[in-house]
């Protein structure tokens, strides 16, 4: 068509003759490329010359590689979906996602996570609004949007009776990828993922991080540039849990693929994500850095249950020198400490002083379990059943105790022990 | 496989006394019943494919493939392709085990290669069947539930007596209107007449459309089924 062309695509072009191209895998790759390699060198003209590629000859020539000209990974518009005889599923989300970024999509079960990432990966048609993934629109050019994704949906989708390395061959298959290079791509995979020793067994056999690192593996096999992932993690115990947030570290930071992650685990986002939003009934009810919605929400609070009851009211008073308590289960007494956790030791001195016992004090950092109460006037846990927080949960704590910090011994032996985790303390 | 061949050597045994019945054909019951395990298998198959898919589609198997470059039809024939192989070696199996059970086939050698491509025809339109209900309700157990009802079909028709001997009017009609009655005359018709031309071409004919709306609708259902944009 007389325009010039990039040197990604001179690549391309020389390796286009040996490599297969089967009818059926007419997948516009290159234009995915070309979309994003110089889209103003190629200027509008280059409209009607799409070449019609394999697209396994064009990924073979790294034509998916990461985007690199600043332009959105992801870009949500308004979208909408809505069901038949329910309710709005996803309510007029906007969202961007750039590239190489991890972005937390969290929210209780039903909170329109699932419909939200079936959308964007082109296999549920929105209602209304728009959305564009890796540049593509998802209404319009899903094939384009499927070429330069990947995806590990909620289940790991695996077949009982083939191995580790049977799936990535048959994934490979699937997506054109040349029969030379499959076995290549797949080795990769598994050393990747940590299943070389476990390649050649049934995948019946798989413990659940094994699958659900199989799958995501499966979801690289063809390079994509941005990664779905539904709920990774869900039921996974925590040592799978960690190699898989590493590997999809590893991916974002290493190889900067855009990772869009779902999640219901509040420490999930917070260890994973560059930002989160929140959403909750079809709603993105807040969206930044982890660090800056927490920051949002304050200063942390601290939780007094005193040991005898008959004291709540002189506690209440001692403790309205940082702000007003209020009350919750247990005869538990929660204030905000204005001036941070430093606060801490002279609200237990102040404590002492006043001759008042104390069964146990929690210091209550802000989490995103926090910001999700405070958006939505709920707790994430049990959210999506309906769940409404009482009081005492509002300021009781989850179970904490990676480190220890010893601030016993400024309440002159009345707490037993101290906990802290970076997100809470407790001390008995 | 089994379950037919055990309902075949019970039936063809217990049931011999039938031949007596003026007017049946001068064959044995089990020739006259060799063409049961045929379509008891085919209705088998009709489950198994169905469930098999919808095993798929429930396990997220179904949005992993459509987020491949793959084709509907290319999945549909696949998920199929399966169904025909099955059908291929259950149909020789049976036709072996009549021969080995001392039924002659009238129609000879080329009438037992026509009794294999009908068989596996009818087969392959139950599996289009079995798939069609997967796709429409995404569940194992809608397609379990169907079963019975193809079942139904199986006994009210032709399957244990010639029409014309059935002596209540009611079952003899619904028989008679039953498309079941001609797969199954169309596959007796080369094991103890010959060949039959007016009972093949119902029997072909039948299968044929079978095959053509069941694959049809089944494609359209796959269609909807793997709504990507």
């Amino acid at each position: 068509m007389g325009v010039s062309r990039p040197p990604v695509i001179a690549t391309i072009l020389d390796k286009k003759g040996p490599v297969g191209r089967p009818d059926h895998l007419q997948i516009d790759a290159l234009w995915v490329n070309l979309q994003h390699a110089d889209r103003r060198s190629l200027g509008p003209s280059r409209g009607g010359a799409r070449a019609r590629w394999s697209d396994s000859a064009a990924r073979l020539a790294g034509n998916l590689a990461p985007v690199t000209d600043g332009s959105p990974a992801i870009v949500v518009e308004q979208l909408v979906r809505e069901f038949r005889k329910g309710p709005r599923a996803v309510d007029a989300i906007n969202l961007t996602v750039s590239p190489g970024e991890i972005y937390g999509f969290l929210g209780p079960n039903g909170a329109g996570k699932s419909t939200t990432v079936l959308m964007l990966t082109t296999l549920l048609p929105p209602t209304s609004g728009r959305a564009t993934v890796g540049g593509f629109d998802i209404a319009h050019e899903g094939s384009q949007v499927r070429a330069s994704i990947g995806a590990a949906l909620q289940e790991a989708a695996l077949d009982a009776i083939l191995t580790g390395r049977e799936h990535l061959l048959l994934q490979a298959t699937l997506q054109g990828i040349p029969g030379a290079t499959r076995k290549q791509r797949a080795q990769e995979l598994l050393e990747r993922v940590g299943l070389t020793e476990a390649a050649d067994r049934r995948v019946g056999g798989y413990s659940g991080g094994m699958k659900r690192r199989l799958d995501l593996a499966l979801a690289l096999v063809h390079r994509p540039r941005i990664l779905f992932l539904d709920e990774p993690t869900t039921g996974l115990d925590l040592q799978s849990r960690t190699a898989l947030w590493s590997e999809v570290a590893r991916l974002a930071h290493d190889e900067g693929m855009t990772v869009f992650l779902t999640t219901q685990y509040l420490e999930e986002a917070d260890a994973l994500a560059d930002r989160v939003g929140i959403i909750d009934h079809g709603k993105i009810v807040a969206e930044d850095t982890p660090a800056n919605l927490k920051a949002q929400i304050g200063s942390p609070t601290v939780e007094v249950v005193p040991a005898d009851l008959t004291e709540g009211d002189a506690i209440a008073e001692a403790l309205t020198r940082f702000g007003s308590p209020t009350r919750g289960g247990r005869g538990s007494l929660t204030v905000q400490l204005p001036g941070g956790e430093a606060q801490l030791a002279e609200l237990v001195r102040l404590l002492d002083q006043a001759g008042l016992h104390v069964a146990s004090l929690h210091l209550h950092q802000p989490s995103l379990d926090d910001v999700f109460l405070a958006k939505t006037g709920r707790k994430l846990e049990g959210a999506g059943e309906g769940e409404e927080a009482t009081p005492w949960q509002l300021s009781w704590p989850p179970p904490c105790g990676r480190s220890k910090q010893s601030v016993a011994d400024q309440s002159h032996g009345r707490f037993a022990s101290a906990r802290c985790s970076s997100s809470r303390c407790s001390f008995r | 496989m089994l379950f037919p061949l055990i309902l075949f050597a019970i039936n063809g045994s217990a049931l011999s006394t039938a031949t007596r019945i003026p007017g049946f054909p001068p064959v044995s019951y089990r020739a006259f019943v060799l063409a049961v395990p045929f379509m008891q298998g085919a209705l088998f198959i009709a489950v198994t494919a169905g469930i098999d898919l919808a095993r798929d589609i429930e396990s997220g198997f179904f949005n992993r493939l459509a987020l491949t470059p793959l084709r509907g039809g290319a999945l549909l024939t696949g998920q199929l392709g399966g169904a025909l192989v099955v059908a291929c070696l259950q149909s020789v199996v049976y036709l072996l085990v009549g021969i080995a059970t001392g039924v002659g086939i009238a129609s000879g050698v080329g009438g037992a290669f026509v009794l294999l491509a009908l068989s596996i025809l009818i087969a392959f339109g139950f599996a289009g069947l079995g798939a069609l209900i997967a796709l429409r309700s995404g569940s194992g157990e809608a397609v379990q539930a169907i079963f019975p009802l193809l079942f139904v079909t199986l006994f009210l028709s032709s399957a244990s007596l010639p029409r014309p001997l059935i002596q209540v009017r009611w079952f003899r009609d619904v028989a008679t209107y039953n498309p079941v009655s001609y797969l199954i005359e169309g596959i007796r018709s080369l094991v103890i007449s010959g060949w039959d031309g007016r009972a093949l071409a119902l029997g072909f004919g039948f299968a044929l459309a079978l095959v053509v709306l069941s694959l049809g609708f089944a494609n359209v259902a796959m269609r909807n089924r793997l709504v990507r944009t």
